[in-house]
């Protein structure tokens, strides 16, 4: 045999379509950046008015920017973790309901009802809790200052309509369970088929299975759906808007009829009416509440890439 | 050895209940307190019969009925795992209570102005009963629309490029701002155009169903590229590279080969991604504003949407409360109708247009 002579490297030629269809695309993907850069940017030009603002040019009475941003930031922090305690076990619980407990035929239609919470607008949801959620729990308010009054925020004097924090916290709950469900629903089932199977043939019940392989494999899951869960509560505006009347306070109590409100709520409010310099001062709290979400899913997306690098299974 | 069957002296097994038990016991606990809150309604405590409140607090007593009953008979293991099934199955049952709840209220109370005139007619010089949100349902079709025309070439060229091109630092840049646009909060989205224009047009009281269309895009771009992004995926390699085996540029078998294959879930992540913000109020509270008059201009002057139509009837009632109250409740109604719509199509979609791969 005769020794070949490598053949010259073939090129394929560069083609017009190609370039500019490459091109679009990586336009498409710029514009995302671009989009989002312009976000900062936009939010930070026009907040900038506003940190330095004097207490006579703000329309709401207090002595400076920060000291009306610190109470709205407490009120949204705090609304969206009272919603977080409520949500986070139940969603846990649906999800195992649908993916370890419920017969496999209906499962997967179980979820889509669970789903259907999330179609619900948040204006819904808001006239709902106003007309049907506030007067329902409202006994049950003044019941749990009678029993638990003893414990500071359950103590009263209970508010009459029963549309406080913690009616809201709820509200919120009930909107980000079908988040955390979903989530920590897809994580369950990727359980390996064989820790279950073992646990079992073990002589392990049910739950005991469950404690020992699937909340185990999914830790990480459901820290990242808590998480994003929490993201979406902390920028719930139209919910928070409508059951709350509003006070720009820091208070710890849950069922009394002063309550401190959330960032996106006073901006949803106040917005429509101001003017000048005050724009500007809601536009900054708007800042500040994108930064706090930007960093609540920061951290979750860290926290499932780190199981995605560690595989621990 | 002849196999003996012998059977297991009664003392050594374990007890164990019935296997309807639990289903007979939480039929058991309800009619408890079914007959507790009738009991209620008769002595005049509640007002109406508390059908929520019978259901709810059967479900607690038929987890502590079942915990107790199986650690009388089984022990303590086999009671924790009754215990934490009856409470999986009450999450999931409490669950249900918002959503009917909501459902039911919705649809008694939003059928009472379920009319030719609601439909028809816009809130122009409306102080009591009648008008419409017809202006309402035109600004929400036209600023959804607006936000899906924005939305589908960005986001579908963006999964594109992630998905048929993207290496390196710039894709990597892009899978991470998306999911950070994910979590943008509406009202910041909401912010952003409206100070956006407010920069480009030098208006300070700037209001214009396009700043809500910009603001609702924000919202669906991450969505539409995840989805895409998941669809493209989907398509098997070995389509593309017989495309390539047989001569054909990459561009043409990404456009004749990749998104024709996917269409089907694009379309489906799409209409998905427009139920998602079609019921946004925030932002279009914000930059669109609201009216009582039709406005069929996008780009000049305020424009009504459904669900800012829902918040200011509810939140501004004139003089006669219940006949905004009815128009919020059946505007709430049209917006859950279309959401849910939207949803169906979306599945159907899915379903029949879905390419027939072999597995």
């Amino acid at each position: 045999m005769t020794a070949t002579a490598t053949p010259a490297t073939v090129r394929a030629p560069r083609r017009l379509g190609d370039s500019v269809f490459s091109g679009a695309a990586l336009v498409g993907g710029l514009l995302i950046l671009v989009a989002l850069a312009a976000v900062a940017i936009f939010l930070v030009v026009q907040s900038l008015p506003a940190f330095g603002v004097k207490a006579s040019d703000l329309n709401n009475g207090f002595s400076s920017f920060w000291a009306y941003v610190v109470p709205l930031v407490f009120g949204t922090v705090w609304a969206a973790l009272l919603a977080l305690i409520v949500a986070v076990p139940f969603s846990i619980g649906i999800a195992l309901f649908i993916s370890h407990y419920a017969p496999r035929r209906i499962a997967r239609g179980l979820g889509a009802i669970i789903d259907l919470l999330a179609a619900v607008p948040s204006v819904v949801y808001g006239a709902w809790g106003i007309f049907v959620f506030s007067p329902f729990v409202q006994p049950f308010y003044t019941f749990l200052t009678h029993v638990l009054g003893w414990f500071p925020p359950f103590s009263g004097p209970v508010s009459p309509t029963g549309r406080t924090i913690l009616t809201v916290a709820i509200v919120l709950a009930v909107m980000i369970t079908p988040i955390i469900t979903a989530l920590s629903r897809e994580i369950f089932l990727q359980t390996p088929r064989l820790n279950e199977e073992a646990a079992l043939a073990l002589g392990a019940t049910r739950w005991e299975m469950i404690r020992m392989t699937v909340l185990p494999f999914g830790r990480a899951g459901i820290v990242s759906a808590a998480m994003l869960g929490l993201g979406r509560a902390l920028g719930e505006t139209l919910a928070v808007a409508m059951v709350l009347s509003p006070s720009v306070i820091i208070s710890p109590f849950l069922v009394r009829s002063e309550n401190p409100t959330t960032i996106a709520a006073n901006i949803a409010l106040n917005f429509p009416e101001s003017f000048g310099v005050n724009v500007n001062v809601l536009i900054a709290t708007g800042l500040i509440l994108f930064v706090i979400t930007f960093v609540v899913n920061a951290a979750s997306r860290a926290v499932v890439g780190r199981r995605a690098a560690g595989k621990g299974i | 050895m002849a196999a003996t069957t012998t059977a297991v002296p009664a003392g050594l097994r374990a007890g164990q209940l019935p296997r309807y038990s639990p289903v007979g016991l939480l039929g058991l606990s309800l009619a408890v307190t079914g007959a507790l809150f009738l009991l209620f309604l008769l002595a005049g405590m509640t007002a109406a019969y508390n059908v929520t409140g019978a259901i709810f607090f059967g479900l607690v007593l038929w987890v502590v009925v079942v915990y107790i009953a199986s650690f009388i008979v089984e022990g303590s293991r086999r009671a924790k795992d009754r215990l934490v099934t009856a409470l999986v199955c009450t999450a999931f049952g409490i669950a249900l209570l918002p959503l009917i709840s909501l459902l039911v209220t919705v649809v008694t109370s939003g059928l009472a102005r379920f009319d030719v005139a609601y439909f028809s007619e816009s809130m122009r010089n409306v102080t009591d009963a009648g008008g419409g949100a017809i202006h309402a349902i035109v600004g929400t079709l036209e600023i959804t629309l607006m936000a899906t025309v924005i939305s589908v070439p960005i986001g579908l060229l963006a999964a594109i490029y992630l998905v048929e091109y993207g290496r390196g630092v710039i894709a990597r840049a892009i899978t991470f701002l998306v999911d950070v646009m994910t979590g943008i909060p509406s009202i910041v989205a909401g912010l952003f155009a409206f100070s956006l224009f407010e920069l480009l047009t030098n208006n300070p009281g700037y209001r214009a169903g396009f700043g809500g269309s910009v603001a609702l895009s924000l919202l669906m771009i991450p969505i539409v590229v995840r989805s895409s992004e998941e669809m493209l995926k989907l398509v098997p390699n070995e389509l593309r590279e017989a495309s390539y085996a047989l001569g054909v540029p990459r561009w043409l078998t990404v456009m004749k080969i990749v998104l024709p294959t996917a269409l089907a879930g694009i379309v489906t992540g799409v209409m998905l991604a427009i139920a998602r913000v079609i019921g946004e109020t925030a932002p279009l509270l914000l930059v669109a504003g609201f009216t009582d008059s039709m406005n069929y201009n996008l780009f000049d002057q305020r424009m009504m949407t459904l669900p800012v139509f829902v918040y200011t009837q509810l939140t501004q009632p004139g003089t006669h409360v219940n006949d905004f109250f009815n128009r919020a409740w059946t505007g709430a109604l049209v917006l859950i109708l279309i959401v849910l719509l939207l949803n169906v199509i979306a599945r159907v979609v899915a379903r029949f247009f879905a390419p027939k791969l072999s597995r």
